[in-house]
């Protein structure tokens, strides 16, 4: 039940799009993107979002790409965890969205909607941060390709009237060696306690976190630590610990001091299980 | 003629096809275009003054038929304690409570008139624990506790505190129970609220007609409570309630109070009649509906060297939340159930119901012996450690047999309590006990078994009754018609059984009314207590012969003999020596008429019915009565996998052995000991209200408020013990709740096995664990 | 375009038959489901999408109608309980006593059916990551793990290997 009305719009382009957003706000009214939809049904009835049209961009075929073409891994962004998971380009994107609300959901959450969703953990976002990839956002200006670095500070940070088109991963990374691991408080079906992606190139390995703070990171201080080889792992990853750039969560999931022994402990089977995969 | 037995069958349960087609309708399931819906304001503070409500802004609303708030007839309800204004009054004493509802054209409506209310709050200091709620002074939760009215006899709130309620129990002399221990164990037990969790929330609707008639259709697990209740808080004659149940989504307990029928009556009140719907969300659900209690316990036992417990002292205290419902009622089934299945003859237990300002609770699975079951089998396993003997040999040593007295000093029978040794001896093989209970594997892996009995009687009131009406059809099959409510267990189709076996008949050939109608169906108490077998069974065994009386008598002027020369079987009446010759139910049912057109008897209708069996109040000073017609018993295991690094678990087998006296239909009641073993691990492992510092329930949603997923469960293993219970149909006895009883104990004593610390606590997180182990800071080195 | 402001005519494929129904954005598909057309078998658990209680199939993948808005089924092909049709699962689950109050019952028999339509071979892993989508209060999800297995091609497996 959604406590309010609000304009449906599904164009097939996104000049379409992207124009309706445009004279929409233009007359000083709220606009969103829809993809999946799940995030805002569950805000909407709890009164905790509004808006007066949505903007449906799941007939745009350009946000329905799915496709490994010319060295590059393109997924739009109204394609479903489910099929990216079922169609598998990318094995350490798959894992990371297998174990994103529940299997049912995924068939309808969408990897733009769970990357540009409120919700803190947006675990989609780090295989592709740990991938160095590239986003595709479009307002009434027209497209740009762009680092999702460049871009995300906590948050894909977007205008009101952009939406996200595609993500581009290089095709180089798809077959790295990578892992990752989910913990929850107890369950299998839950929000993450703290999720680590982690991929490993020529230079080293690479990490994004979910759950420990507010926001999913990726953090070169930290990285450094992880991969200084002349240190004892424990140490590595007790100075890593220590330079987590943000107050570590503390919430009904687990205790800060919870997430720190358990950040510990994954922190040590990833390191290790690159050490085996050597 | 041979005997085909109809119980002891998988008969599977009549409604079982409608269930799988979406053609099973539910009480939501129902809507008719004059339907109009009501939403509930709910208050954002756990204790506060109202200082005041504008609903001006709401009821300006386009589509708004109604806005009500406390002052809306203003009346207290409870039926043990009258504490309860339906929508809160001047002061909200829960996060969740309802301080205003808004009737309007469509939920939509309703949720947008809500925003538009504006409460003035004064908060006021939030009784946020059990230990908050005793002190000597503390903020008083009803101020007015001394001049409530109490409907229920045997209740006694203390006025100027918090407490609600105090059952005692003074058995035998302590200072001889203390003085013949040798060992003497203490430990104090926490336990926390959490949710019935029925997949249905709690809803209901009602009309008032212009005849006067009030008609309230509900998912309701009493609907002659709901009716009577109407009755009496607004003066409706208790006939002009009409109560109308269909099958219902889950209950557990949570079903058993009267709260969402207040709300919509009042709301169809307030626009002259018309039906209003009042359906929880699931957030309401969690938290404006009562819940199942928290508990704090400190017990202390002492036993010789060989084991034998000499002596039980406990405190309870129920945290029965903002109001008192059924919590006192639960505060007595646990001090009158405090030995677990043990003789123990020296008992000093003071069992309270205390208020807070949590979610108001209600009976939930169990009727509170999860809960002491949980303090009292921990400590068993504590008691045998310090013996350094084996916790199945303990357990057996002291296992309640008859002759004993149990703490309200009621007599024990083996029909009235079934054979705890045997359910233990069958359990001891079932888990494999004479191997090591904790085992280490080559992966690092730990594997432990821990164990429970437990025992339980219903906590009815005295005079709890059923009654059943057999109708029939022209072609001689049976329309069984009483108000047990189908929740889930089956029990319509375990009566129909019951029906079947006494009357010799296929099963098919009798109809179960399966939707309840105050106005049609005859009273049962309530579907609760695991008494609907016991209690709906027995009457039907009356309404049976009854029956049988009936059709012998007009057989016999048919067949000209005396009726005591007639049987029954499959739909004749016949000579018992000459079953050739015979007459079908059929030409008698509806009176027998001679060739020549005259006929003879009439419409042939059974009826029978039961009323609990000397049950006495228990003494206020000694806690001396009775409360239950009997008690079942049972013993539980649970085997776990434990992670030492990780502080983490798997459930790998869970086991139970009960003593159900008579097994009507096994592969339903597997299923129902199995449903409840799973609630237990649930309570074992996860499942807790979560309020923050100023008594904000944290976890309202189900994403969580975490239940046990397909694919967590363990392998279940379900045994039956039959030891007649001589009063019960069949000897059949209660069992509906018993699955979960003993689970949160087993599964706390393998893991305190495993990793080697006590948890008096659930539920049991790897988090708690860690804590437990480490201290709970992060220590890399 | 498409463009919807208002309640509108629109056409749903449901159960294999072309429905016209009223319905205005902000309508949730559950709710079309249930009052406009009748269906009542996927029942409101949470409305939230965590109960999976009210599970129909959305061109043959399950979808928890609570979390889908009606005017997005537009041109999809809708499956619900009242259209399962004998379908192996619904025996199963009785067989098996897969249920007891019944009202998870719909949605999880769209999951099973789905999952046995779309992966008929389905390991354990794969039924238990479909199957963790729903929650039961009443059984111990035992039933429901054989009630799934026995239209699954594990009953073969379990001849030949012998293992359950």
């Amino acid at each position: 039940m959604i406590p309010f009305d609000f304009k449906y719009y599904k164009p097939g382009t996104i000049e379409e799009a992207t124009d309706i957003a445009n004279k929409t706000l233009k007359k000083g009214k709220k606009i969103m993107y829809y993809a999946g939809g799940t995030e805002f049904i569950s805000m909407a009835r709890m009164h905790n979002i509004y808006t007066d049209a949505i903007i449906d961009i799941k007939g745009i075929p350009e946000c329905n790409t799915h496709e490994l073409k010319n060295n590059e891994l393109t997924i739009g962004s109204t394609v479903t965890l489910t099929s990216i998971a079922e169609q598998n380009f990318f094995p350490l994107l798959s894992l990371t969205v297998e174990r994103i609300a529940d299997h049912t959901i995924q068939d309808k959450i969408t990897l733009g909607g769970n990357l540009a969703g409120t919700i803190i953990y947006r675990e989609a976002v780090l295989p592709l941060m740990v991938t160095d990839s590239d986003i595709v956002i479009a307002n009434t200006y027209g497209k740009k390709r762009i680092p999702l670095k460049d871009i995300f500070d906590k948050r894909i940070q977007l205008q009101e009237d952009e939406m996200i088109v595609k993500v581009i991963i290089k095709e180089q990374f798809l077959s790295l060696p990578s892992i990752h691991v989910k913990r929850t408080k107890n369950e299998k079906i839950d929000y993450p306690l703290i999720t680590i992606v982690a991929l490993k190139d020529d230079i080293g390995i690479n990490f994004a976190f979910s759950s420990i703070c507010e926001y999913p990171f990726r953090s070169s201080s930290m990285e450094n630590f992880l991969n200084d080889n002349s240190l004892p792992k424990d140490e590595r990853i007790k100075k890593a610990i220590d330079n987590v750039p943000d107050k570590i969560l503390n919430d009904i999931s687990g205790s800060s001091e919870y997430r720190k022994f358990m950040f510990h402990s994954m922190l040590y089977e990833i390191l290790t299980h690159f050490e085996e995969v050597n | 003629m041979d005997h085909i037995p109809r119980i002891k069958v998988n008969t599977l349960r009549k409604e079982a096809w409608d269930k799988v087609t979406g053609a099973a309708k539910y009480n939501g399931d129902i809507h008719t275009p004059d339907t109009l819906y009501a939403k509930m304001l709910t208050s954002t503070h756990a204790h506060a003054s109202i200082k005041s409500i504008d609903t001006s802004d709401a009821e300006n609303l386009d589509g708004v038929h109604a806005v009500i708030t406390g002052d809306y007839i203003p009346v207290l309800s409870g039926s043990l304690i009258k504490d309860k204004p339906p929508i809160a009054r001047n002061k909200v004493r829960y996060f969740g409570e309802p301080i205003a509802v808004v009737v309007a054209s469509s939920k939509e409506k309703a949720m947008q008139a809500i925003k538009l209310i504006k409460v003035d709050y004064d908060p006021l200091p939030v009784v946020n624990s059990i230990a908050n709620s005793i002190k000597s002074d503390a903020t008083l939760i009803h101020e007015s506790l001394g001049s409530y009215d109490c409907p229920a006899k045997n209740v006694y709130p203390k006025p100027g505190s918090n407490i609600a309620h105090h059952t005692k129990i003074r058995k035998g002399n302590m200072n001889k129970g203390w003085a013949e221990s040798d060992v003497v164990i203490e430990s104090k037990f926490k336990i926390p609220q959490s949710d019935h969790l029925a997949m249905e929330t709690r809803n209901s609707r009602a009309k008032i007609l212009p005849d006067g008639n009030v008609i309230i259709y509900t998912s309701s697990q009493a609907p002659f409570a709901v009716r009577k209740n109407l009755s009496e808080l607004y003066n409706i004659p208790e006939g002009n309630v009409i109560v109308r149940v269909p099958l219902v989504g889950g209950a557990f307990g949570g079903k058993a109070t009267v709260q969402t029928e207040y709300i919509a009556y009042l709301a169809s009140k307030a626009v002259g009649g018309q039906m209003v719907e009042v359906m929880n969300s699931r957030e309401e659900d969690i938290s404006t509906s009562p819940c199942k209690i928290g508990l704090e316990a400190q017990l202390k036992i002492g036993a010789t060297k060989a084991g034998i417990i000499k002596a039980l002292e406990c405190i309870y205290y129920a945290d029965n939340g903002a109001y008192a419902s059924t919590g006192p009622r639960m505060a007595k089934a646990i001090a009158s159930d405090c030995s677990g299945p043990y003789n123990i003859e020296n008992i000093h237990c003071d069992s309270f119901a205390v208020y807070t300002n949590h979610t108001y609770v209600t009976s939930y699975r169990g009727f509170g012996h999860a809960e002491f079951t949980f303090c009292m089998e921990r400590m068993m396993d504590k008691l045998a450690a310090s013996l350094q003997m084996d916790p199945i040999e303990l357990r057996l040593k002291n296992a309640i047999s008859p002759g004993d007295l149990s703490p309200t000093q009621s007599k024990i029978t083996l029909s009235n309590t079934g054979n705890l040794t045997d359910c233990i001896l069958r359990l001891k093989e079932l888990t494999n006990w004479q191997e090591d209970r904790v085992v280490k594997m080559d992966n690092g892996m730990i594997r432990a078994k821990g164990m429970s009995c437990f025992w339980k009687t219903s906590t009815s009131p005295t005079d709890a009754s059923s009654g059943v009406i057999l109708t029939l059809n022209t072609d001689g099959s049976i329309n069984l018609n009483c108000s047990a409510v189908e929740i889930g267990p089956g029990m319509k189709t375990t009566l129909a059984q019951i029906l079947a076996e006494k009357m010799k008949m296929d099963v098919e050939k009798i109809h179960v009314v399966m939707n309840v109608d105050t106005q049609v169906s005859p009273n049962h108490w309530k579907t609760v207590a695991s008494m609907t077998t016991f209690m709906v069974g027995n009457a039907v065994i009356r309404a049976a012969e009854d029956l049988i009386y009936q059709l012998r008598s007009i057989a016999s002027v048919v067949l000209r003999c005396p009726p005591d020369d007639l049987d029954i079987k499959d739909q004749k009446i016949y000579l018992r020596d000459r079953p050739e010759i015979y007459v079908s139910f059929k030409n008698v049912v509806y009176g027998y008429m001679y060739p020549d057109g005259t006929c003879i008897g009439g419409q042939i209708i059974g009826r029978g019915s039961y009323i609990m069996r000397h049950l006495k109040t228990l003494d206020k000073e000694t806690g001396k009565g009775k409360t239950g017609a009997s008690w079942t018993v049972g013993a539980q295991a649970v085997e776990i996998e434990y992670d030492p690094k990780r502080y983490t678990y798997r459930l790998l087998k869970a086991i139970t052995v009960i003593d159900v006296g008579k097994v009507i239909n096994p592969k339903t009641a597997t299923g129902l000991i199995m449903g409840g073993m799973s609630m237990g691990l649930g309570l074992a492992t996860r499942e807790e209200f979560l309020y923050d510092d100023v008594g904000v329930l944290e976890d309202t949603s189900l994403r969580t408020y975490k239940l046990i997923r397909f694919g967590e469960h363990p392998q279940y293993i379900v045994d039956f013990i039959e030891t007649p219970q001589s009063d019960g149909p069949f000897g059949a006895r209660g069992m509906g709740e018993h699955g979960i009883l003993g689970m949160p104990a087993a599964f706390a004593n393998a893991i305190s096995l495993a990793a080697k610390a006590e948890f008096d606590m659930i539920p049991i997180s790897p988090e708690l664990i860690w804590k437990t182990k480490t201290g709970g800071k992060y220590d890399p080195i | 375009m498409l463009e919807i402001s208002d309640s509108t005519i629109i056409t749903l494929n449901v159960n294999g038959k072309d429905r016209k129904i009223v319905a205005k954005p902000s309508d949730i598909l559950l709710h079309t489901l249930r009052k406009e057309l009748g269906l009542t078998g996927a029942k409101p658990g949470c409305e939230n999408g965590d109960c999976g209680a009210c599970t129909i199939l959305v061109d043959d993948w399950p979808i928890k109608s609570c979390l889908m808005l009606t005017v997005e089924a537009i041109g999809k092909r809708i499956l619900t309980v009242e259209g399962l049709n004998d379908a192996p699962i619904q025996q199963a689950f009785v067989e098996n006593w897969g249920f007891q109050c019944g009202y998870c019952t719909s949605g999880f028999l769209m999951v099973c059916h789905s999952l046995s339509k779309i992966h008929p071979n389905a390991d354990e892993q794969t039924i238990q990551n479909w199957l963790q989508s729903n929650l039961c209060r009443c059984t111990s999800y035992d039933e429901i793990e054989n009630a799934i297995k026995s239209i699954l091609k594990w009953e073969v497996y379990y001849e030949r290997t012998g293992r359950k």
